[in-house]
């Protein structure tokens, strides 16, 4: 992974030291709320209902041990002991106290971490594929794009000031795991008919109260342009957002209104002033980038020899054998695995991982997956190297953790945000709808009949909890004081990402995991042989599954 | 006289603020883009952008402006940002200042856009503000004063 150098490491230490006295003046009474708060949100600082709230970058979702160790400390001696791991792959603490903010900052910069721009209106976390580099559906490893790109959004001067927050993604395989469409900017590597790879920019995706899938922007950029070209799309943006009402500010909105043709014209425009200067990429630093990401210390190892070893633990130990099948995945190498870790116990809260969890994890790591940790947009932990003859020594270690649920992909591995528990933006309570449904799907053999179901919560309609691209989705509303919650159906993310569709009037809470059963039920008594809930639901549409939900009661 | 913060220092201003509603502006004024559309010629002469007034129209007259002030009524309209980098991008050399309601731990972005002075809405702050232009002293990207990129400096 990336290793700063005295740049890097100056800029995050400057950073520290500039938030202190920022931190210090507002403590004085020197800058007032309203100064206080867009510089605290770009260092991940919200107020939230009970303490603040704090925002971790994890760039791109990549860890070491040793980070985990030092957010495992800080959990302990700065807040409750415990971390959340946002759908930005990013960490969140939950009790924090503001003064003691620039101490959490000092510690993170002691392990090249930060939380640097995780919130405010400015350029976010940029995210990527969990399995970039180890998946077989790789065209090129988009690590080193995520790095270039953290670097030139970083502390950037001009784009700190947005009409609304920004976020970018990139993937480099077929199967997109970054949900690119869904992002203010996706950047796909691509082969062009040369099969020289390149970037596709799409621009304009977005979830929120608008949900919208992103628009190409530009079909296949050489990659010595990224930068000119981000900036370029970024200036028009910074220059023609609407900046009068916060619901229609993201970059979604203005590609909308003026059609992206306009758009892209537009965004030539400004490029044509800054395309071939100083920001193109030159070989040397694609080439340094890359060299950050290069391939760890790989046993050459007889594939076939190692599965059919494999394959004999899982039947002599079944149970080892369900967790191989639903959380590990195929690795480029041969005799290695992707191991997931669930962080989507029954009675937990999704994504929440104990300061123990997290010392367990860079333990395990440390011993079986050269030192490295991802975090995921799904809200779980990956150790992506993993030697198939040491797979079961590491599930026993994840079992006595209460890390070896699984559920990987399955309804109870849902998304969801931490909602009206803690967040003053929600309508509604996230948390209490997503325990009672993981209670009510306990049942393992029921649970993978249903197959891979995606089921995303949100408690408001800042979509934290990407629910319009769940195949099952719940949003949390407020009808006069009283939580609600909508419904929607068959929404996607990845390649043939489609927004959820409302199923119709929204639900109690108590009646919430009932609603589901219903649409399960719908779902199983339709499908044909091997269809999954997705394809069903394309298939026969939505009013089968309205029809059961809303029919009277006899 | 009114103060501000101009090259790194603190000196008086010699420009009178702007004042829309003026029909003949003296030319130690500073001019609305209206105004200043209207002026014969434009030799030594000073004109403000607002938020939402693209400084496309300043193009082609950089040589002969003496100042550009960009105003920020709110410090957190950012499209000012940008107004100053196009325009020292396009060869703009005379003063840009920023004007308005911008805040002190904006100074340091906001040099690096172009800005070489700062007219601050509380002038009783000025001295104690001219420390944070000094807030971080690398950066990665390009900027007005730093035309290479760090990538491109890496040692």
């Amino acid at each position: 992974m990336y290793v700063y150098d005295q740049y890097d490491q100056k800029i995050v230490d400057e950073r520290v030291a500039q938030y202190r006295g920022q931190t210090d003046r507002f403590l004085a009474g020197e800058l007032t709320e309203a100064e206080f708060l867009p510089l605290r949100l770009q260092n991940g600082l919200y107020i939230q209902r009970l303490a603040p709230m704090m925002r971790i970058a994890v760039p791109y979702g990549l860890m070491n041990s040793t980070q985990l160790r030092k957010l495992a400390e800080i959990t302990r001696v700065y807040d409750k002991g415990y971390a959340h791991i946002s759908t930005r792959q990013n960490v969140q603490l939950n009790w924090p106290q503001l003064a003691e903010v620039p101490d959490i900052l000092a510690e993170l910069a002691t392990v090249q971490m930060h939380a640097i721009q995780t919130s405010g209106n400015c350029i976010r976390n940029t995210t990527t594929d969990q399995f970039a580099g180890v998946a077989r559906d790789e065209l090129e490893d988009p690590r080193p794009y995520c790095e270039i790109i953290r670097q030139w959004s970083t502390l950037h001067p001009e784009f700190a000031f947005l009409p609304r927050k920004f976020k970018i993604a990139v993937c480099g395989t077929t199967q997109d795991r970054a949900a690119i469409a869904a992002h203010d900017i996706g950047v796909e590597l691509v082969a062009n008919t040369r099969g020289e790879i390149g970037l596709k920019m799409l621009a304009g995706g977005g979830l929120g109260r608008t949900p919208v899938i992103g628009s190409v922007v530009c079909e296949w950029l050489h990659k010595k342009h990224l930068l000119t070209y981000l900036e370029a799309i970024l200036r028009v943006y910074n220059q023609n957002g609407r900046r009068d009402n916060k619901y229609k500010a993201r970059i979604k909105i203005l590609v909308k209104a003026m059609g992206v043709d306009a758009f892209r014209e537009a965004v030539e425009l400004e490029w044509a002033a800054l395309k071939d200067g100083p920001s193109t990429l030159t070989d040397e630093e694609i080439t340094r980038a890359q060299s950050f990401f290069t391939d760890p210390d790989y046993q050459k190892l007889d594939g076939d020899a190692a599965i059919s070893q494999l394959d004999e633990q899982c039947v002599n130990d079944p149970i080892f054998g369900n967790w191989i099948k639903r959380n590990t995945n195929d690795h480029r190498v041969p005799g290695y695995r992707i191991v997931n870790i669930s962080l989507k116990a029954s009675g937990f809260v999704p994504g929440d991982i104990t300061d123990e969890q997290l010392e367990l994890v860079a333990n395990l790591a440390d011993r079986y997956a050269f030192g490295e940790i991802r975090s995921t947009h799904q809200q779980n932990l990956v150790l992506a190297d993993v030697q198939m003859d040491r797979l079961y020594d590491l599930w026993q270690g994840l079992q006595a953790g209460g890390l070896a649920t699984p559920n990987i992909g399955y309804i109870t591995d849902m998304i969801c945000c931490p909602g009206g528990d803690y967040c003053s933006l929600a309508n509604a309570k996230s948390l209490p709808v997503a325990q009672a449904i993981q209670v009510r799907f306990e049942d393992l053999d029921y649970l993978y009949d249903l197959g891979p179901l995606e089921l995303n919560i949100s408690g408001c309609m800042n979509a934290c909890g990407h629910h319009h691209i769940g195949h099952i989705g719940i949003l949390g509303v407020d009808k006069k004081g009283q939580e609600f919650y909508q419904v929607c159906l068959g929404g996607s993310q990845g390649k043939d990402a489609s927004i959820g569709k409302i199923l119709g009037p929204s639900f109690k809470q108590e009646d919430m995991p009932d609603v589901v059963d219903k649409i399960l039920s719908t779902y199983v008594t339709l499908r044909a042989e091997q269809e999954s809930f997705l394809d069903t639901y394309r298939r026969v549409g939505i009013d089968p599954f309205k029809e059961r939900v809303y029919a009277k009661a006899n | 006289m009114p103060r501000l913060i101009k090259n790194g220092g603190i000196v008086e201003d010699v420009w009178l603020p702007v004042d829309p509603e003026s029909p003949s502006p003296p030319s130690e004024q500073i001019y609305s883009l209206d105004q200043w559309l209207e002026l014969e010629d434009k030799t030594g002469s000073a004109v403000q952008i607002d938020p939402g007034q693209s400084p496309a129209p300043l193009f082609s007259f950089l040589k002969k402006i003496a100042l550009v002030a960009v105003d920020f009524p709110v410090f957190t309209d950012g499209r000012g940002f940008s107004y100053a980098r196009e325009l020292r991008e396009r060869g703009y050399g005379g003063e840009l200042r920023a004007t308005g309601h911008f805040i002190r731990d904006q100074l340091t972005y906001l040099q690096r856009c172009g800005f070489d002075a700062f007219q601050m809405a509380d002038e009783s702050l000025l001295e104690e503000s001219l420390a944070s232009l000094a807030d971080f002293s690398e950066h990665y990207q390009v900027s007005i004063d730093q035309p290479l990129p760090l990538f491109r400096r890496r040692v």
